[in-house]
């Protein structure tokens, strides 16, 4: 069915014009981009809107429409298939004075800490280590290590972990192997560990992402900088924070957007891993907004919450943003 | 210069060091899938006697056959769509400018922080009316919608980048904007195209959430969404269950090895642009 769709961009004839070599491929830096442009004809902007046509119909459809439709469900008591009432911003009020589900949305909050801060923790510091990483096959074997976790299904991710974690899994045999049998549990089943350890789950997944966007990052600071600061007696710590950080904000900011989405919005790690257990040690916004409407099924409270989650992540991600921007 | 010295080995040990804890989840799954299916395993240890039977099994009794096919299916309904949909909004907003096209593009960037999970009560009952609801068509809509934002503004930027003398030139000698397009922008489009495709084949690939909701049948989901069902279906053994979790992210590896340059360099642009 959809066969027909991939038509016209496969017999687009391969003719490429002499300009191709200087067309840039998109600068790894786009954001950085200012979005205003140069005035120019309006003469297909008929054109344009029809060209825009199909995309803005799924965006709406999809997206617009099934949030709009979320916003009126938080506003019912309903569950699923009978009558509704309307309650106002009862939904609401349960959502932000509930302890379980403010517990859920601290456990999200908590998680930024393994999500965020160590992978852009620990890619600082490889980076500004390594600075340069020669091409070459070690290089690239490197990279390709470090990019298996983007690859592996997150779900995946925490079935292979859940065993790591497990019993008789690898991180108990090292522990006894180095002699630490006495801290030996199961990770995941234990109350205190349950949430560092699926946390850690994330930096897993997180780490090698911002290992090679940073060192693509640092690659790109003028290496003269680094030379006056050190002619000027400065030391690794002082250079990685008066030419290093200030060089990688761009980077910095992008990975802290990104990952701290992952961290609010995590959902499959957790689904495959511990399922939010033991009790609600690991439940996460995600794993909440499931279970209340599809287990409980009280379907306006599980769409306040999914409105929570929205704003939310918006209220911690616009000031990055702002943040990315303030000198450029 | 001594300094320097001792940062590049020590950097280089704490390279070796991260490379080794991101190989050992993975390995270990190996080590799990290898010993004999009947039992407990423990963490890694050689395999003395490995069981490549647990592979064949799991493949078996998890149906991955009918799991890739059906994981295909959803690929094929959202990616070349996406792409084309896509490729017009874009050059819509990059090249030719409408006015209000700013204020769009807007409304289509506002879409990248949206949280699946926030969506999800809403587009199973919008599913359900629809008639999609347990069809792979439930996952399929939603996901060409979710992916827009990315995908148009992935485009545009692209489109925004070609020089303007280019179109301005093939007008001159009287193209028409379908024949601009078709002739010179698609073509150049070519790499920004194929890096798309390639995140957008593993975002569907590895989407888990919609089919978990919305295709009750774990056979029709993608394979990913399978996953709670492999979780289901091999309880009782952990090797069986890593073997089965490791044929079903087998595909994607291979893929990304095939393909590595491709796939980073889509990454990274991929991460820094969303």
């Amino acid at each position: 069915m959809n066969k027909a769709t991939t038509g016209p961009l496969h017999s687009a004839e391969p003719q490429q014009p002499v300009a191709t070599g200087s067309t840039p491929t998109g600068p790894v830096v786009a954001v950085a981009q200012p979005l205003r442009r140069r005035p120019v004809r309006r003469a297909g902007s008929r054109t344009a809107w029809v060209m825009l046509l199909p995309a803005l119909a799924v965006y709406i459809g999809f997206v617009i429409a099934p949030m709009l439709m979320g916003l009126q469900y938080s506003f019912y008591d309903w569950n699923g298939v009978g009558a509704s009432t309307f309650v106002g911003l009862e939904n609401y009020t349960r959502v932000l004075t509930d302890p379980v589900l403010l517990a859920s949305i601290l456990n999200a909050f908590t998680l930024i800490i393994f999500f965020t801060i160590i992978p852009i923790t620990v890619g600082l510091i490889l980076a500004s280590l390594i600075r340069s990483m020669r091409q070459g096959p070690v290089s690239s074997i490197a990279q390709t290590i470090l990019f298996l976790p983007q690859i592996v299904p997150l779900a995946a991710a925490g079935i292979a972990w859940a065993w790591m974690y497990a019993d008789t899994g690898t991180v108990n045999q090292f522990l006894r192997a180095v002699g630490l049998e006495g801290i030996t549990r199961s990770w995941l089943a234990d109350y205190g560990t349950a949430l560092p350890a699926v946390g850690l789950i994330g930096s897993w997944v997180l780490t090698g992402l911002c290992t090679v966007l940073l060192l693509t990052g640092i690659g790109k600071i003028d290496g003269s900088l680094y030379e006056a600061v050190r002619l000027d007696g400065a030391g690794w710590w002082r250079e990685f924070f008066t030419v290093t950080l200030p060089g990688l904000r761009q980077e910095i900011a992008v990975l802290a957007t990104l990952t701290i989405i992952a961290a609010l919005s995590s959902f499959d790690i957790i689904y495959t891993s511990t399922q939010g257990g033991p009790g609600r040690a690991t439940l996460v916004p995600g794993i909440s907004i499931f279970r209340i409407g599809f287990t409980q099924s009280d379907v306006g409270l599980a769409s306040a919450f999914g409105m929570v989650l929205m704003v939310l992540v918006l209220l911690v991600v616009l000031p990055i943003q702002r943040l990315s921007k303030v000198n450029d | 210069m001594r300094t320097s010295r001792t940062e590049l080995l020590l950097g280089r040990v704490l390279l070796a060091v991260a490379l080794i804890l991101t190989l050992l989840p993975l390995i270990s799954m190996l080590s799990a899938a290898l010993q004999p299916a009947d039992r407990n395993p423990t963490g890694i240890v050689w395999p003395t006697d490995p069981q490549w039977g647990n592979f064949i099994t799991a493949f078996e009794v998890g149906n991955v056959w009918r799991l890739m096919q059906s994981s295909a299916f959803i690929v094929l309904g959202v990616v070349p769509a996406s792409l084309l949909i896509a490729t017009l909004a874009g050059y819509a907003l990059g090249a030719l400018a409408p006015k209000g096209g700013r204020a769009i593009l807007i409304f289509f960037v506002a879409g990248l922080t949206i949280p699946f999970e926030a969506l999800i009560i809403p587009l199973y009952y919008q599913a359900q009316a629809m008639g999609t609801l347990n069809t792979p068509w439930a996952v399929i809509f939603p996901l060409l919608g979710l992916f827009m934002p990315f995908s148009v503004f992935w485009m545009r930027a692209h489109f925004i980048n070609v020089p303007r003398e280019l179109s301005e030139a093939a007008r001159v000698d009287g193209a028409s904007i379908a024949q601009e397009f078709r002739r010179i922008q698609l073509p150049l489009a070519v790499p920004a195209l194929s890096a798309l495709a390639i995140l957008l084949f593993l975002w569907t690939w590895n989407q888990f959430l919609l089919p978990v909701v919305l295709i009750a049948d774990p056979l029709d989901r993608t394979v990913a969404g399978a996953l709670t069902f492999f979780q289901g279906q091999y309880s009782l053994s952990i090797p069986l269950l890593n073997a089965g979790a490791l044929l079903i992210i087998t595909p994607a590896i291979v893929v990304f090895l095939i393909f590595q340059r491709q796939f980073v360099r889509a990454l990274l642009q991929g991460a820094v642009k969303g």
